[in-house]
């Protein structure tokens, strides 16, 4: 899951064959169902619990277009309705209704 | 010839991708002190600026982490990020890449130090530049700091760093100057960005103007993780270029911006003996 993000922010033949064919790129990548269906519906929230990388899933957000405001509560919607953070160091330390920069 | 000129400031994205979000009168007042900064810069007559960054798995990832690492290209593009979200257009910056492979050879005589002649350039360093070099007509030598994947660089080794950037900057006829990017403490790329520990920043930015090394170097990620966030392992880049000046800080913006999800910092140090 880290290394596809990590490729689609990066190289734009990835971020064109992720309009183009996004089986057969999601098929290059070693990743769970869970993984994978956060791809295929752009739940950037179960990505988020999954424990992708904070600033892969923040420039991934931005690849897909979602405004700033949206992009925060999928975060929160994640949390809400996944649980915790299951990995990695991007855990959330505020609460669920907190609009930590009025966002 | 030497060193000429050093300096720190923040890199959030925000900074450039979301101004429209922030009080004008605010932004004025920060963009006002970066272009102070880019004013010295510029006055200093660099012939090239290294940017030492924490960049956030652009270019350096967990299949092949460097500590540190310089960019040896002769010119770079950036940024990665998709442009109208970070409010920078898509351009080409150049480097120098002769000055770098010498910078690289002297460094190597006390740091391990990884190079690479292909290198993206993010926020980490696009935010800077956009503000300090707006033209990109200054050639630029990025730097990495490992400060996203754990195991991460230990602090002393950050400082190891900057005293060896010292050492070799002193030895090539250029002029050099050398600007780390980084936040204090922030908790970016969650929910929690926004969130900004005012105490901690001005403690540290304390410790960092008056050049206390043991201070500096006391911290631990422990602490930093559970006081400052994950992104406050970035003081890694502001602690090297501390030991690279061996000067003294001169403070020139500090105020939390939440909106930019860190505390935004303008600053520069005296170059010491």
């Amino acid at each position: 899951m880290q290394k596809f993000l990590f490729d689609i922010n990066r190289d734009r033949d990835v971020q064109r064959q992720f309009h183009a064919d996004l089986p057969e790129l999601l098929g290059r990548y070693a990743l769970s169902e869970e993984e994978r269906r956060a791809v295929e519906t752009r739940d950037i929230g179960l990505l988020y619990v999954l424990g992708a990388n904070g600033q892969l899933l923040m420039h991934y957000a931005a690849f897909l277009g979602m405004p700033w405001a949206d992009y925060i509560a999928a975060m929160r919607n994640g949390i809400s309705k996944h649980g915790p953070v299951r990995a990695g160091v991007y855990a959330m330390t505020t609460r669920l209704d907190e609009k930590v920069a009025d966002v | 010839m030497s060193l000429v000129f050093a300096g720190v400031c923040s890199h959030a994205p925000g900074i450039t991708g979301r101004t429209h979000m922030a009080d004008r009168a605010v932004t004025d007042e920060f963009y006002g002190a970066f272009r102070g900064m880019a004013d010295d810069l510029a006055a200093a007559k660099p012939d090239a600026l290294i940017v030492v960054a924490a960049e956030h798995f652009a270019n350096f990832f967990m299949n092949n982490m460097p500590a540190f690492a310089m960019g040896t290209a002769e010119s770079y593009e950036g940024p990665i990020e998709d442009p109208r979200w970070l409010g920078i257009a898509h351009t080409t910056i150049p480097g120098n890449a002769s000055l770098s492979l010498r910078l690289a050879c002297e460094m190597m005589q006390t740091v391990d130090l990884a190079y690479a002649e292909e290198w993206k350039f993010d926020h980490g360093i696009m935010v800077p530049l956009s503000f300090l070099t707006p033209r990109y007509d200054l050639p630029v030598i990025p730097m990495n700091i490992n400060c996203q994947g754990p195991p991460l660089t230990p602090l002393h080794r950050a400082w190891a760093l900057g005293e060896a950037l010292r050492r070799a900057a002193d030895l090539v006829p250029e002029r050099i100057a050398v600007v780390g990017t980084g936040g204090i403490s922030h908790w970016p790329a969650t929910p929690d960005s926004g969130k900004i520990n005012e105490p901690w920043d001005r403690e540290f930015l304390r410790r960092w103007q008056i050049n206390d090394r043991p201070a500096l170097l006391s911290y631990t990620d422990e602490a930093t993780y559970r006081e400052a966030g994950q992104g406050g392992y970035e003081i890694r880049t502001f602690i090297s270029i501390a030991a690279a000046a061996q000067g003294r800080g001169r403070l020139r913006y500090y105020r939390p911006i939440p909106i930019f999800a860190v505390g935004c910092t303008v600053a520069t140090m005296s170059i010491g003996d």
